[in-house]
């Protein structure tokens, strides 16, 4: 019997009796990581990695009941030995192995394999049953070092500076944001929006080394901004306070940026394709590694990658889930009432 | 080529003009110079003949690469474009090179002729030496299609602000005959080569739509009103015994239109004429979907001359006498339009377009309601003192367009956009009802804010019902009011007939899907346009 089914309320643990990243509330929810499209309001407790819980108690509110674990640490619930290990996506992002009767699954969540400096790294863990995410499984996805990409940035900060533009990096205020503050610290000054300092002040209290940055408040002055790094969530990117800066040069971080028609649609000034998800040889690798039996491919371009995983002799399936709209993480106008 | 793969960079991440045109002047006046006149030539739509076909490229980069062709295909719907999807999968280079960009597309040009095995070696070893950026420009060198927002008009604006010129004198000296590898930055600038070549046309004038009422536009003393017609814009140009007929595509069109042709006999040297080339019978202009079957023809029979006869209805005239009159009020140059037209010696193919008689605004906009009865799109208001503009100027011409047809139909497909669209569902198939059943009528891209675009986007992946490929069947429910220019009988579409220019102009979430248009209601509209 399989130790994970595919519900119409998320992945299930039949033996242990839980479910992970489910998006309709349960009793246990094993949370991978903090973004909106993998952990849900409402559940009756939630066990996740120990950086996890900051982002929880800052997204989903202070009363929650939240068990923690540290990566490699080993729980039996029903039977279910359960672990995590790192997923490299953000922090406290976990991949998380189930074992039962010598069977072995792995739940990814969403993951990358280049160390971002600021997340544990990944670490592939040998399973018979892998479900992994695909949200750039296609060959065009193949992302430079990230060295590369902050030099890029760099370059394109001082250009801004040199025609008195004020540069507004546009990046996820979970994950992304702190790996731009991580990397870019020793640069210049850097100055984050509210949501961003909120789940700062979330990690350094939590024991993270997170360098210092300064919260954009009204009082501060917008000279001051001119001459650091201002790093804002994508909803803010088309707000009106963008248009207060003195000429603001907004650059898009993403995955999405690899591709020119990103760029066009995000009508960036500049994009830069830093993400926190796995390139396609990134996601093979990591499959590869697990040498799983079965492959279950979420998120993403799920029947392309599925398809070519069943071409290379790995056996994959492709699941439909809910999973895949990190956007959603940000206050955006949801889209269904109007239809 | 580093140089101008920053310039298209540039041009590609900024949405702001003046952005674009500071780039341009900043490579105009730095970048190698040979590499200039290539760059205006791409820019201007001059297209090199394609050394190597698509098909190879795709192969070649498909086996390098290592994946299935299918995967090659997923990855070219993702990404929209054939150049760039060829760049993103290619591993990366093991070699630099800082080969100039006039060199690439010479040893491009040289390729023409050469074996397949020559050309696979030639690229193969360019796609191993040009990073990603590159690589893509590389590859749109082999296509031609190089389209990065850079308008016509933007083009010239950079290149007279750089060489502090005339924009009028530029946009001449680049509409003009020129080849890249035969002409200097400096000379083309100069237009050193447009006097000499006999068969430069004018830059067209062109109206703004009136978005006002036509009482705010003052007196109708100074005013004439034309019929708007719904054909080709052309530019017929006499000169030196050879006769030219340009689109308004700035493309030489003068092999399609033989009924035209009597004209290099009858016009003097030296005159330009500006029209509208239309399928006209027995003295009434027919619907754009005759004159279609027209168009692009490398060769043309005797059928279709019978089936679409064409004639020129005369706007204006830009040249007399090899003066260019353009400064002169419009009324002067009609006064001389005139008594050419007179002089012709074959009647009815090459005639005046006709001006409206109106003594109110009133009664125009009441003559304007019959538009469609003539096959005009409506009425164009032209001042009497006017000159003839080089492009857009507001307030001289205006064109008074009537309504476009519109339909209610539903969303029945959606496939994903290309170019800036290409990770939204963005392109729309769109349905009438036909008794029980649903039948496609028309595809549509444009019309949407971005936002309408994203909840479109989200329904759309929540309510397909199945996939055929990269389209979604989606359940029948989002009603779109579809505004079109024409209809037209068509064997090739299920419905029978076809729209014409479709596109959404509302999203009405007012209406069910159960209150669509009907096919017989398109019938019905099809059958009066042709009577």
């Amino acid at each position: 019997m399989s130790l994970i089914k595919f519900t119409n309320k998320g992945i299930y643990c039949e033996q242990g009796g839980f479910y992970i990243d489910p998006w309709q509330p349960v009793d246990l929810a094993v949370t991978t990581h903090g973004h909106a499209d993998h952990v849900k309001w409402g559940n009756k407790a939630y066990l996740c990695h120990d950086l996890t819980r900051p982002i929880l108690n800052q997204r989903l509110g202070p009363d929650l009941v939240i068990e923690t674990l540290p990566y490699n640490k080993q729980v039996t619930i029903n039977g279910v030995n359960l672990s995590l290990f790192p997923a490299g996506h953000v922090i406290g992002s976990s991949q998380i192995r189930l074992e039962y009767k010598g069977e072995i699954c792995v739940v990814s969540g969403d993951y990358k394999v280049e160390y971002d400096g600021i997340s544990t790294a990944f670490e592939p863990v040998k399973c018979h049953t892998f479900v992994s995410e695909s949200t750039f499984g296609l060959p065009i996805y193949k992302w430079q070092p990230q060295e590369l990409i902050f030099k890029q940035i760099q370059n394109w900060v001082s250009d801004n500076h040199d025609k008195g533009k004020t540069s507004v990096l546009v990046a996820y205020s979970l994950g992304k944001a702190q790996r731009l503050i991580k990397n870019l610290a020793d640069y210049c000054q850097i100055y984050v929006h509210n949501s961003i300092a909120n789940l700062n002040e979330g990690f350094i209290k939590a024991g993270v080394d997170l360098p210092e940055t300064t919260r954009i408040t009204p009082e501060l002055k917008k000279e001051m901004l001119q001459q650091g790094i201002v790093i804002v969530p994508p909803a803010m990117a088309e707000g009106k306070w963008i248009k207060t800066l003195q000429q603001a040069a907004t650059g898009v971080c993403s995955g999405w940026m690899q591709v020119r028609a990103g760029r066009r649609w995000r009508s960036a000034d500049a994009g830069f394709a830093l993400s926190d998800h796995a390139d396609w040889p990134g996601l093979l690798d990591a499959i590869k590694a697990t040498e799983a039996e079965k492959v279950f491919v979420t998120h993403g371009f799920t029947a392309t990658f599925s398809k070519y995983l069943n071409e290379i002799g790995i056996a994959a399936e492709e699941v439909k889930t809910q999973y895949g709209n990190e956007e959603e993480e940000e206050p955006v106008p949801t889209t269904t009432e109007a239809i | 080529m580093k140089r101008f793969s920053e310039l298209i960079q540039q041009l590609e991440t900024s949405n702001k003009t003046n952005d674009k045109i500071a780039a341009l002047v900043d490579y105009f006046s730095n970048a190698d110079d040979r590499d200039k006149t290539y760059v205006i030539a791409m820019f201007t739509g001059k297209k090199p003949k394609r050394p190597v076909n698509t098909a190879l490229l795709r192969s070649w980069a498909t086996e390098l690469s290592g994946i299935p062709p299918w995967l090659f295909q997923e990855s070219y719907s993702s990404v929209g474009d054939l150049s760039e999807t060829i760049a993103l999968v290619l591993p990366p280079p093991e070699k630099v090179t800082d080969r100039k960009l006039h060199e690439w597309i010479t040893d491009l040009a040289r390729l023409n002729g050469k074996s397949d095995e020559e050309k696979k070696a030639f690229i193969l070893d360019a796609w191993n030496s040009l990073d990603t950026p590159q690589r893509f420009i590389f590859n749109k060198l082999i296509s031609g299609n190089f389209r990065i927002g850079v308008s016509h008009k933007m083009l010239v604006n950079a290149l007279a602000k750089q060489s502090d010129t005339d924009s009028n004198k530029i946009m001449h000296s680049i509409m003009g005959k020129w080849q890249p590898e035969e002409i200097t930055y400096d000379a083309l600038i100069e237009g050193a080569h447009v006097n000499t070549d006999n068969s430069w046309p004018y830059p067209f004038c062109l109206a703004y739509a009136l978005e006002m009422q036509p009482e705010d536009l003052g007196s109708v003393a100074d005013w004439q009103a034309e019929w708007k017609w719904d054909g080709i814009r052309g530019q017929i140009v006499k000169r030196n015994g050879e006769l030219f007929i340009w689109s308004r595509g700035e493309e030489l069109v003068t092999d399609q239109f033989p009924e035209l042709h009597f004209l290099k006999d009858e016009l003097e040297d030296g005159t330009v004429l500006d029209g509208e080339i239309l399928s006209v019978k027995n003295g009434n202009v027919q619907v754009f979907s005759i004159l279609q079957q027209r168009l692009n023809r490398k060769t043309i029979n005797k059928a279709q001359l019978n089936d679409a006869p064409v004639g020129f209805y005369i706007y204006d005239l830009l040249e007399l006498g090899t003066a260019d009159i353009r400064n002169k009020p419009m009324v002067e140059r009609r006064a001389l339009l005139e008594q050419i037209v007179s002089k012709l010696q074959t009647k009815d193919v090459a005639i005046l377009s006709p001006v409206i008689a109106f003594d109110s605004w009133e009664t125009l906009t009441e003559i304007r309601q019959h538009s469609r009865d003539m096959n005009s799109e409506g009425i164009m208001l032209k001042r009497l003192d006017s000159t003839y503009h080089s492009g857009r100027k507001r307030g001289d011409w205006w064109k008074w367009k009537i309504n476009p047809y519109t339909v209610d139909t539903v969303l029945i497909y959606a496939q994903k956009g290309s170019g800036r669209r290409a990770n939204f569902y963005t392109d729309y198939t769109f349905a009438v009802r036909d008794g029980e059943k649903l039948i496609t009528v028309a595809k549509a891209y444009s019309g949407l804010t971005d936002k309408e675009i994203k909840e479109v986007d989200a329904f759309v992946k929540r309510n397909a019902v199945e996939k055929f490929g990269p389209v979604r069947t989606v359940k029948p429910e989002l009603v779109f009011e579809i505004a079109f220019e024409g209809i037209a009988e068509s064997k090739r579409h299920k419905a029978g007939l076809a729209l014409r220019f479709p596109r959404i102009l509302r999203w009405r979430k007012d209406k069910k899907a159960e209150e669509i248009n009907t096919l017989e209601d398109l019938r019905q509209l099809l059958n009066s346009t042709l009577s």
